[in-house]
């Protein structure tokens, strides 16, 4: 499905500075069950959100008003373990364009750039800058631009460039999709398909 | 020139290559199941597209099923209506489709092999992490996104940037009691979650040339665990008496013709990878997990470490064993546990039941604890009554349960409750992956079994004759 066009994003940052966060945390199995791409931004770090009574977990990050924006900041190996895309839909339908971390497991980081959220994979010094300076002062903003593959912390002036293949960073700026891609190809698949044994 | 096993299998699938993008490739088999399939669908729809290749794709339902009952309909809603939508979804687009109750249904990466559905040199994809199982085979294959499952579907291919290389060679002879879920739960141990990130690992050496097919499935399937995106092993004759004259196999000269390339399919001696590891088996005990990811694991005789001797961050590390109720420094040995599952894609086949029994025969299920024994097919539950290990089972207080995911990932009704401990021959000991605020002991089936009848974390080798 053909998403919303990435270009420069600017706000300030959700930080979540834990590592090895799984897809499990980001959205657990039990919340896998539609058969719609909708609402799974409801259940997204459900079990870290919420207590097993519904009721809100005041210190989480994602439930302090302190914090706000489209940028999730996570701690290394950020979305490791299943291959569920719900994790990806989950921080999307919250309402995040965009994760910051300074390590990112394979399949998550792909899944990200299938449904519009830009996975950009920076040093764990400038990681843990940015998560002072969050700390320090919740309205801090990021820019992230995705033209220039570089991401900002406004409030220092500090800058890293992130890499990101180019094909993808065309899809993103377009919001193409790889669907597109391979339907305009359909011919030369099927000439190859001929030529597997099995 | 020199070539690894992977470079031939991929280069084998490109299609076309995008100059600094991915490339290109080709599926040979698509497994889906009712999860991660039903918004592919969804999009298909949405575009207007068919179904490219409908014989290509297999589904079985198996993430989202009760394991008591089978034959009933199924209780939740939300479970019965993706269960359905896989049913009528394979239907309209030709698929074929082993849903609840099919002699052939079981989990995906059980089934797949069993009906030779998966073969040396293909590439197979699943919305699945651990589709790597099937690397066991010399195949090439991975767990994919729902974005990428759609793609699979309209056009049988998906855009993947060639991963790098990674040989893991374990050389010398087991010990006693240590299963190949040990050998890859220490390999995790050794290159936590995220050191084969980026990597598709070929496993290599004398430990795994002796494995059996089981035992390789189990390796692979846990690749995922270590950040790779999948393992292989080079296909053998182990490998070619196992897929031979099974259902979907190829026969007669069919046969003949796949069997010369098969042999084909092993890394050159010359042929190099980005990154290699060797470790000595004689290195490797019995394994347990003592934290809320795969590589805290650690032989079953040691001590939990301390959070300063540990690689990732001291907060997080900490933060995980309080989770888990544990201290550091603390022997696993003797820790009172709740439940015992043995079952999933890592440890449903038959030899994880063989293996169970091989220790519960003669000896009671503990009272403290709830056993679910969930065989990962049909055919494995088969199997399992044929060579009289329900038998063995049902004399020891055990039951055995209908094939599923079950308590692995939790979706159906097999939960372990919130601050119980579970000894699991599954994956994941992640935070509540066995149900909210459950606690996970990843182990081998020999170490469950001991658990089991002992009521706590007991070293199989003081069970074994």
């Amino acid at each position: 499905m053909a998403y919303d066009k990435f270009n420069i994003l600017q706000t300030s940052a959700y930080p979540l500075s834990i590592e090895n966060v799984d897809t499990d945390q980001i959205i657990p199995a039990r919340f896998l069950k539609a058969t719609e791409r909708k609402g799974f931004g409801d259940n997204l770090f459900r079990d870290w959100r919420y207590n097993s009574d519904d009721s809100p977990k005041v210190d989480f990050p994602l439930n302090n008003p302190k914090y706000s924006g489209k940028i999730l900041v996570g701690g290394r190996n950020f979305g490791s373990g299943s291959s569920r895309e719900h994790a990806a839909w989950a921080v999307y339908d919250f309402g995040f364009r965009c994760v910051i971390s300074s390590f990112f497991a394979d399949i998550f980081r792909g899944n990200c750039l299938n449904v519009g959220v830009l996975p950009v994979q920076i040093s764990e010094n400038f990681l843990q800058e940015i998560f002072g300076a969050i700390e320090a002062n919740p309205d801090t903003e990021i820019k992230v631009d995705l033209q220039n593959q570089t991401v900002t912390l406004l409030s220092s002036g500090n800058s890293e460039s992130f890499e990101i293949n180019s094909y993808k960073k065309e899809n993103m700026l377009n919001g193409f999709d790889d669907i597109d891609y391979l339907q305009n190809i359909k011919g030369e698949i099927q000439e190859f398909v001929k030529t597997r044994p099995f | 020139m020199s070539n690894t096993l992977f470079d031939k299998v991929w280069d084998a699938h490109v299609v076309r290559k995008i100059e600094g993008g991915p490339d290109v490739f080709f599926i040979d088999r698509h497994l889906i199941h009712e999860v991660t399939s039903p918004v592919a669908f969804l999009g298909l729809k949405t575009r207007g597209i068919k179904v490219m290749e409908p014989k290509r794709t297999f589904a079985t339902a198996d993430h989202n099923t009760p394991t008591i009952n089978q034959h009933l309909p199924v209780e939740d809603p939300l479970s019965a209506n993706q269960l359905k939508a896989l049913e009528e979804n394979s239907k309209e687009h030709g698929i074929l489709h082993w849903g609840l109750g099919h002699e052939n249904n079981g989990i995906v990466h059980v089934v797949g092999p069993e009906n030779g559905i998966t073969l040396p040199g293909a590439t197979i994809v699943c919305g699945d992490s651990h589709t790597s199982t099937h690397g066991a085979f010399g195949a090439i294959a991975f767990g994919i996104g729902t974005s990428e499952v759609e793609m699979v579907l309209s056009t049988q291919c998906i855009m993947q940037p060639k991963p790098k290389k990674m040989r893991i060679n374990i050389v010398g002879k087991l010990n006693r009691a240590v299963t190949p879920k040990d050998v890859a739960l220490y390999i995790i141990s050794q290159l936590s979650t995220s050191g084969a990130t980026g990597y598709f690992v070929e496993y290599a050496g004398d430990v795994f040339e002796e494995m059996s097919m089981e035992g390789r499935m189990t390796v692979c399937n846990l690749s995922i665990e270590m950040g790779a995106r999948g393992g292989m092993i080079a296909p053998d004759e182990k490998t070619f008496d196992y897929i031979k004259g099974r259902k979907f196999t190829p026969k007669g000269a069919d046969w003949d013709t796949a069997m010369e390339y098969w042999k084909t399919l092993k890394t050159d001696a010359d042929a190099t990878f980005d990154k290699e590891y060797t470790f000595n088996a004689s290195d490797i005990e019995p394994m347990i997990t003592y934290g809320t990811n795969p590589g805290m694991g650690m032989g079953i005789s040691n001590q939990i470490p301390q959070s300063d001797a540990v690689k990732d961050g001291k907060a997080t590390y900490e933060k995980s064993l309080s989770y888990m109720g544990y201290e550091q420094g603390e022997s696993m040995i003797g820790k009172t546990i709740d439940f015992v599952f043995v079952g999933s894609c890592t440890n449903g086949r038959i030899e994880d039941f063989r293996s169970f029994a091989s220790i519960v025969k003669g000896r009671k299920k503990a009272d403290n604890v709830t056993a679910w024994l969930v065989p990962g097919s049909h055919k494995v539950e088969a199997q399992i009554k044929e060579e009289g290990i329900l038998d063995i089972l049902t004399d020891a207080g055990f039951a055995l349960r209908e094939p599923g995911c079950s308590a692995c990932l939790a979706m159906n009704d097999d939960k372990v409750p919130a601050g119980k401990y579970a000894v699991s021959t599954s994956n994941r000991n992640f935070e509540g992956r066995q149900g909210p605020g459950s606690r996970t002991l990843l182990a081998s089936p020999l170490v469950a079994a001991a658990a089991a009848v002992t009521g706590k974390v007991t070293d199989p080798r003081e069970l074994m004759a």
